[in-house]
């Protein structure tokens, strides 16, 4: 118990030094357009063909609601209220505190869209939407919401690929109402079914223009090192840590609420996006399953638009080209050869 | 003249006077679609001319609420700092809901060049400027 005192206190100290009141991996919309995205911590783990996402949402003081969009890459089974430290330990294992800081802080720290699932965790209101671009969008200005300006283009650049999204309403008002103070999370745990787990970061980019900062860290947990897509140390991405997790950080992971599916053994990467919105124009593809291929398709690399399967006619198409092309060379080549052989020798040889 | 050169003779002249009829009418204004898509008006210039009423056909594929809002750089000016929630009192300051389509008959007095511009907040800054030069 006494341990678990002090990882969680170190937990808020490190969280104060990296000031994160946000829904990590989602945009952050006010009502009134306006966007307040600090840096992010979500854990986005595979195992058993399952993704866990955990997430939090701080309270940051201030009044009203905010909204918040987080693409999935399928249909959750379950959305519950996330463990008391998963992120916090997360943090302390890859970016342990300076003691004094640490000390100083921590006694500072005292309709469109189908409805598929809907949940309240303290005083977040959560919806698992499936639609297009156009049915999200439709959903959010009904629920009193404006979107920003680039919302269609990167609405459609999810719902193209997977048309399930979390839409996470957080009532301020009714957070201070509960007692929630400033500093005060709200982790959230998702659980994806999926066979090609990804990690939206474009998201993160929602309503910022240009130059403007994306910031947040982003700790992936895998039965082995995955295999990313794009770089993962380019195009403001930093691998800061790729190696086995620590045996004592799984023990405590798995000893938080709901956290019980975490391995034994499993590899630690953690990404670190400090870079420009106008850059950030893909997800994080993970081939989890060792074979070193992640999906151009998950990161958001391949061409823009659905992958539909080809049109019968294509391959007679294709076929009458190859036989187009192939019947004049190749019979030409056959015809060249013949009269070569037919030619009497030079005079001479 | 042969039967046949008669008659396309004739079908010239009936089609020369349908034209001088329907030209003399002149009553139906030149219409211009403008479809908004991803935030962005496309086209982004046009060019019209003055004294001619001319229509314009807003599309709004986007499922966000947009403007369209033509004018100087005064009126723009005014507009950036506006609290005016919805257009429509004017011909040329129009709101289109989202997935909507709105029509805007304009006349302009004079030749010069203009913008038109969605005022909603970040909009301008993420590119929803067009130009109109009237001739």
């Amino acid at each position: 118990m006494r341990r678990l005192t002090i990882v969680a206190a170190t937990a808020v100290a490190t969280l104060l030094l990296t000031a994160g009141p946000t829904f990590a991996c989602g945009g952050l919309i006010g009502p009134n357009g306006a966007v307040n995205l600090l840096r992010t911590t979500t854990l986005a783990a595979y195992h058993d063909g399952v993704e866990h996402y955990v997430t939090a949402f701080q309270f940051a003081g201030g009044g009203g609601q905010f909204g918040s969009i987080v693409p999935l890459p399928g249909v959750p089974t379950k959305v519950e209220k996330g463990g008391d430290w998963t992120l916090q330990r997360l943090i302390r294992e890859t970016d342990p505190p300076v003691p004094e800081a640490a000390f100083f802080l921590g006694a500072r720290a005292a309709s469109s869209a189908q409805v598929i699932l809907q949940v309240r965790i303290d005083a977040l209101d959560i919806t698992v939407l499936k639609g297009g671009g156009d049915e999200v969008g439709a959903w959010a200005k009904d629920h009193g919401f404006r979107l920003p300006p680039d919302a269609p283009e990167v609405l459609d650049f999810y719902a193209n690929r997977s048309p399930i999204f979390l839409a996470a309403v957080f009532d301020a008002d009714a957070a201070r109402a509960r007692g929630q103070s400033i500093g005060d999370g709200t982790p959230v745990h998702i659980t994806i079914p999926t066979a090609n787990p990804w990690v939206p970061l474009r998201i993160l980019a929602l309503g910022k223009t240009g130059v403007e900062k994306v910031e947040a860290d982003v700790y992936l947990l895998n039965d082995r090192q995955p295999a990313l897509l794009p770089d993962p140390n380019a195009n403001g991405l930093k691998l800061q840590v790729s190696e086995p997790a620590s045996a004592s950080l799984l023990k405590d992971l798995r000893s938080d609420k709901g956290m019980g599916w975490i391995p034994q053994h499993a590899w630690l990467s953690k990404i670190r996006i400090d870079g420009n919105a106008s850059d950030l124009r893909f997800d994080l593809a993970i081939d989890a399953s060792g074979r070193g291929r992640p999906s151009l398709r998950d990161a958001g690399l391949a061409p823009f638009g659905p992958m539909q399967p080809p049109a019968p006619w294509v391959g007679w198409v294709l076929l009458l080209a190859a036989v187009g092309v192939g019947l004049p060379v190749f019979g030409g080549a056959y015809l060249a050869r013949l009269a070569t052989r037919r030619m009497p020798p030079p005079a001479g040889a | 003249m042969s039967s046949v050169s008669r008659r396309a003779v004739a079908l010239l002249l009936a089609a020369l006077l349908l034209g001088v009829v329907v030209s003399g009418c002149g009553a139906s204004p030149m219409r211009i679609q403008i479809t908004i898509h991803y935030s962005h008006y496309d086209p982004s210039r046009l060019t019209v001319p003055h004294g001619v009423p001319v229509t314009f056909v807003i599309v709004n594929s986007d499922p966000i609420d947009h403007e369209w809002i033509v004018g100087d750089a005064a009126l723009h000016q005014r507009h950036r700092t506006g609290t005016e929630p919805v257009h429509n009192a004017r011909p040329t300051e129009i709101t289109i809901p989202a997935l909507t389509t709105r029509e805007t008959t304009i006349t302009f007095d004079k030749p010069g060049v203009l913008q038109y511009i969605c005022h909603l907040p970040k909009h301008e800054d993420y590119g929803m400027v067009g130009w109109l030069t009237v001739t």
